[in-house]
């Protein structure tokens, strides 16, 4: 019993510092309607700020001021970023708010290293909370029931700030209505910054707390973010005390679920979230959003398929990319195999993003599933190559149909979230299941047979997989199955009025998808010869969407081009320089703020009109019909 | 001399046109009504006058400077006071809440609003100081809204279909409200559909059709021209 | 006369707020009949638990012989019943005869999972209901180019595209000029006639109203409080009183068109 209190407090200790950067999350989210993924990258740099000011201050003051000084400093770094970038994008579709926010953390995870280096720094612990307070016969860190009280106070502060002062109050009306709070004489861009700065506040004092608790490494911005997205999504996005319930939840999930549920703990919060998602699907303080933005894709030209001449055009490119091992030697060949399962990968996406007007960034899932059920068919069954390429896609296809039918039932960033959320459960699952999987150490030897071995080979397989993937692709979007996911994209109210239905309609684009990344993944492997848990992750998701966006999301295919170009360039930069991260980094922002119909739009931005931007920040199709 | 004058207005709406050459005057205390269907273009006249559509052009004069390009805070910081349709009140805000959004400093030479004055013009919203927006009355909200605007103590206020949907006991008592602010040295400028609530308010009136404005006169013009009304005003 | 529509006391509250007090109406085959009432009087409400988007708390909808009470919109457009929304709802990505198409095709279990391209399937059917429909020569066109009256059209043409025997048009001629709203709702009423087809319509405005229904219900804070021949409703006291107004602030034009004791002022 004693030793089951304790566990509660441990958790709730944990959950002082989740709520903060959850309620930061919130809070900005609730007013700019944007998810900051760059959210756990600011709790990053307020963990390392605090390292840095509390070991060069010393002392009791030293140490309070320098947290405290941390978060203002990443407030003051928040406030700068929404100046510069945030502003440019506010009136963009969600996805290119999230991909843009996604570019500011692939930035700051390289700076953070040029800064501190990547070794893992131990804070000093917090003067005056160092030692241990027994409670019922059993040793309770002080700093922790510091940190159990300190969660409550913040919430009634945040309270109080929201309904007693006129700050808080306007910050509510604008939550609601921004035009009229605008109409009404307030500065709307200072009260966003203003906003952000405090949500970033939170985020870097939710960092610097952490610091005598554990070791601040320059990993935790993507562990911290995908936790507090499940926290704010069980908790209702822009809601406060949905985000405090909810990082109590968590928290004492991962303080229990660890003693009942060593291996799979993670997937325990997973699952938690995906049943509230069902049961309530904004949360469980949360309100439906009220008004859709523009579905990714959308656009008010018909798309047309291929007509003779782009048909020739394709087949020459075809085969003058079959041509290739006449002249270029096994590393060329081997680069190129993989840029093609990339386009796959990338088409596949497309598919789902363009046509369903469903934007994932969980894709990555079904890539790597592809990846484990070939190399797993081969590792336990003794697969031969041909059979195991199957199972990749069977597995994926699977894994769509599962997750599909849960993420199907929400939308806009509530799906973006959920779609994540179900890599990240995929992720753990390779990453803790090592008896099956190997864990961090991969599938190592899945290698093709004797026939496909050879990299021209294997290039040509990869080839052959492409086009036949995206041409079948093509096909269906232009089938009457295809019109259907557009119909249910463009209008939901209408196709639902003739018949067609919603939820099977995206279900069934989702395992499509879900299989055609499958397939891409299971060659991959045979490709590489081994897989690993990265197949799962955040980062190629993000890639896959990059792929994507740089094709342009208003195009059928466009994304086989965008692969190519975001796959070359990165196996290029990897070769050039130690901080790819920072420049794709870089190139994300950039394209998102720039360049938001794709290399497409690079025609739209040379024409004088200009009109292209125009478009793709302009008013949505609503506000044009009032 | 006039608050608010209007020319050369043209407003878009992606690549649709709504405002063709919109052309109108507001003089200082006078009650002015913008008459058209559904869809004429009242609405778009009103956000493009407030800075709330995605591209406008032309010249709007208002106390002696030019609003042409400034943004929506800026003119309401003015003085020019925007009441949208469709009652867009704060719904988890109570009612002082709404109010105080809505507060700004008072202007030389007008008595400012204060919540107790408004209570007075409104007396159903001093009954409900505490009740938050969204569980009020259509009728009730829609004063609250006009109470919101008042409290940033604008020269001049835009009433965007205040009537609408109303029942008619509601859109009396509307009417009086209006002719007292009207006492009080307010310049409004009302949009309408109902020619009837606007002859008990209004001194003279635009008639817009497809975003251009296709009559302007006083009240008793307007009457004697049967054929504009039945050219340009639902029935 | 065929009823095609029997609402038989439906109600349905939000939060406390009784929307939809008891309400019962019947529709005939080849009938107009429109509904009115003030804002927030429950049209809406009524319009979508016909077509199932919402569920009633009590009461019971028979359409076309069948208790659709429960069923949602899909299947209650499958029984034969079209509809077309306040703010129009189209595919904007497609060209106007493939939004016909989409329709068309959706309904044919054995062409909508084909794998071949939509092209030209329907084809000759979907140009049949433009031509209808007066929608012949934009077929081609991206739908997100139509005039806001053509899109109105184009509605009715997807609408009518399962051959329907109940129409719900949910404010029809909103937001149009005034000859394109007369030639929609006569256009309309042809239809309806031709094909027996029952048509139920919210309207605010009172010239269509008069002009094109056959019938008039006028709904008043969830309750029915009136039914009958535009005349005999017209001059109706209480709905004068609720409604069109015989005080000093509403509906002064109707006066114009029917003088009637006790007018404005």
């Amino acid at each position: 019993m004693a030793f089951l209190i304790v566990q509660a407090l441990t958790g709730l200790a944990s959950a002082a510092s989740l709520f903060l950067i959850a309620s930061g999350l919130s809070i900005i989210f609730g007013v700019t309607r944007i998810v900051n993924f760059a959210h756990g990258a600011f709790t990053m740099i307020g963990a390392y700020l605090a390292y840095s000011l509390t070991e060069r201050l010393g002392g009791a003051f030293g140490f309070w001021f320098g947290l405290f000084a941390a978060a203002v400093a990443v407030a003051a770094i928040g406030a700068a970023t929404e100046i510069l970038l945030l502003r440019r994008i506010y009136k963009a579709p969600e996805l290119f708010q999230l991909l843009a926010t996604f570019g500011v953390t692939l930035m700051v995870q390289d700076l953070v290293i040029l800064a501190w280096g990547p070794e893992d720094l131990l804070g000093r612990r917090a003067p005056g909370f160092t030692g241990a307070v027994m409670i019922l016969g059993q040793r309770v860190p002080a700093y922790d029931l510091f940190l159990v009280a300190a969660g409550p106070v913040v919430l009634g502060a945040l309270w109080l700030l929201f309904n007693r002062t006129r700050w808080g109050i306007l910050v509510r009306a604008a939550t609601q209505d921004r035009d009229m709070v605008a109409a009404l004489g307030v500065d709307q861009k200072w009260l966003f910054t203003s906003v952000f700065a405090l949500g970033v506040f939170l985020a870097g004092l939710g960092g610097a707390l952490q610091i005598p608790r554990e070791a601040v490494s320059h990993s935790m911005d993507l562990r911290v973010i995908v936790e507090v997205f499940v926290v704010v999504v069980i908790g209702g996005l822009g809601s406060v005390p949905g985000a405090f319930l909810a990082a109590v939840i968590v928290s004492e999930i991962n303080a229990f679920g660890i003693l009942i549920f060593p291996k799979i703990s993670i997937v325990v919060v997973f699952l938690v979230m995906a049943v509230v998602l069902v049961v309530r699907p904004f949360g469980l303080f949360g309100r439906p959003e009220a008004a859709r933005r523009t579905t990714p894709g959308a656009t008010i030209r018909p798309w047309q398929p291929l007509g003779r001449a782009g048909r020739i055009a394709v087949a020459v490119l075809v085969s003058a990319l079959a041509a290739a091992p006449a002249f270029a030697g096994p590393y060329l060949l081997s680069v190129g195999a993989e840029i093609l399962l990339f386009v796959v990968f990338a088409a596949s996406l497309q598919f789902l993003m363009s046509v369903g007007g469903l934007a994932s960034f969980g894709h990555a899932a079904y890539f790597g599933l592809g990846s484990y059920g070939a190399a797993l068919a081969v590792k336990w069954l003794g697969a031969p190559m041909e059979a195991a390429i199957l199972a990749g896609p069977v597995l994926a296809g699977l894994g769509g149909i599962l997750f599909g039918w849960f993420c199907v039932r929400l939308s806009g960033v509530y799906f973006a979230m959920l779609t994540l959320a179900f890599a990240q459960i995929a992720w753990s699952i390779a990453f803790q299941w090592v008896a099956v999987t190997g864990g961090d150490n991969g599938i190592l030897g899945v290698w093709p047979t004797a026939w496909a071995s050879k990299p021209a080979a294997f290039y040509w397989l990869s080839l052959m997989v492409a086009t036949v993937s995206v041409a079948a692709l093509r096909i269906l979007a232009f089938s009457p199955f295809g019109y259907r996911l557009r119909a249910v994209r463009d209008s939901t109210l209408r196709a639902e009025a003739i018949g067609i239905d919603r939820l099977s309609t995206q279900w069934i684009a989702f395992a499509v998808a879900g299989a055609v990344a499958g397939l891409a993944g299971a060659l991959y492997a045979f490709l590489k010869g081994n897989v690993f848990p990265d197949a799962l992750a955040i980062p190629t998701s993000v890639d896959g969407l990059v792929m994507v966006l740089l094709g342009g999301l208003e195009t059928v295919s466009g994304a086989a081009i965008g692969a190519v170009a975001f796959k070359a360039l990165s196996i290029w930069l990897m070769s050039q320089t130690d901080y790819s991260k920072l420049v794709l980094g870089a190139i994300i922002v950039v394209l998102v703020v720039f360049l938001p119909k794709g290399l497409g739009g690079l025609a739209d931005l040379v024409r004088p009109s200009g009109t292209g931007r125009n478009d793709a920040s302009g008013s949505s199709p609503s506000e044009a019909a009032r | 001399m006039s608050v608010l004058s209007v020319a050369d207005l043209d407003a878009w709406y992606g690549p649709a046109q709504i405002l063709d050459h919109v052309a109108l005057d507001l003089g200082r205390g006078e009650v002015v009504a913008l008459l058209g269907r559904n869809g004429a273009g009242k609405s778009t006249t009103f956000r493009a006058l407030v800075g709330l559509v995605p591209r406008r052009s032309g010249r709007i004069g208002f106390e002696g400077q030019e609003i042409g390009r400034m943004a929506t805070h800026e003119i309401a910081r003015l003085g020019l006071g925007f009441v949208p349709e469709d009652r867009r009140i704060f719904t988890d805000l109570t009612v002082e809440e709404n109010l105080e959004v809505g507060r700004r400093p008072a202007r030389a030479g007008l008595t400012p609003w204060t919540p107790e004055r408004l209570y007075a013009l409104f007396p159903n919203l001093g009954e409900m100081r505490r009740r938050p927006g969204g569980r009020m009355s259509g009728g009730e909200q829609q004063m609250l809204t006009i109470a919101r605007t008042l409290m940033g103590n604008p020269s001049a206020v835009l009433l965007d279909e205040p009537s609408e949907g109303l029942a008619p006991r509601i859109v009396e008592d509307m009417a009086a409200a209006i002719v007292r602010l009207k006492q009080e040295g307010l310049s409004i400028l009302v949009s309408e559909q109902n020619l009837h609530f606007a002859r008990l308010i209004s001194d003279r009136a635009y008639i817009i059709e497809r975003g251009r404005i296709r009559f302007g006169g006083t009240m008793a013009e307007l009457e004697a021209r049967p054929d504009i009304r039945d050219a340009y005003l639902a029935v | 006369m065929t009823v095609v529509v029997d609402v038989d006391g439906i109600h349905k509250s939000y939060g406390g707020v009784h929307a939809v007090r008891g309400v019962s109406f019947r529709l005939a085959a080849g009938e107009m009949l429109a509904l009115i009432g003030p804002n927030g009087a429950g049209k809406s409400t009524c319009f979508n638990m016909l077509h199932g988007q919402i569920k009633p708390d009590r009461g019971r909808i028979t359409i076309l012989g069948r208790d659709t009470t429960r069923l949602d919109p899909r299947r209650i457009w499958a029984l034969g019943v079209g509809r077309t929304f306040q703010i129009t709802a189209t595919f904007g990505s497609m060209t106007v005869i493939e939004n016909v198409q989409v329709a068309l095709v959706s309904a044919d279990a054995a062409l909508a999972w084909r794998l071949g391209a939509l092209g030209t399937l329907k084809r000759a059917e979907a140009e049949r209901l433009l031509a209808l429909v007066g929608l012949a020569d934009q077929a081609g066109r991206p739908c997100g180019e139509l005039a806001y009256g053509d899109l109105k059209r184009l509605e009715l043409a997807v609408a009518l595209s399962n051959d329907p025997k109940v129409l719900l048009m949910d404010e029809p001629t909103a937001g149009m000029a005034p000859a394109e709203r007369i030639d929609l709702m006569r256009l309309t009423a042809e239809i309806a006639r031709e094909r027996g087809l029952g048509v139920l319509f919210t309207e605010h405005d009172m010239d269509v109203v008069f002009e094109h229904a056959d019938r008039i219900m006028v709904l008043d804070r969830g309750n029915l409080i009136a039914e009958g021949s535009p005349t005999a409703v017209r001059h109706d006291p209480k709905v004068r009183e609720v409604y069109l107004g015989g005080g000093s602030t509403f509906a002064a034009e109707t006066e114009v068109a029917a003088p009637a004791p006790g007018g404005a002022q």
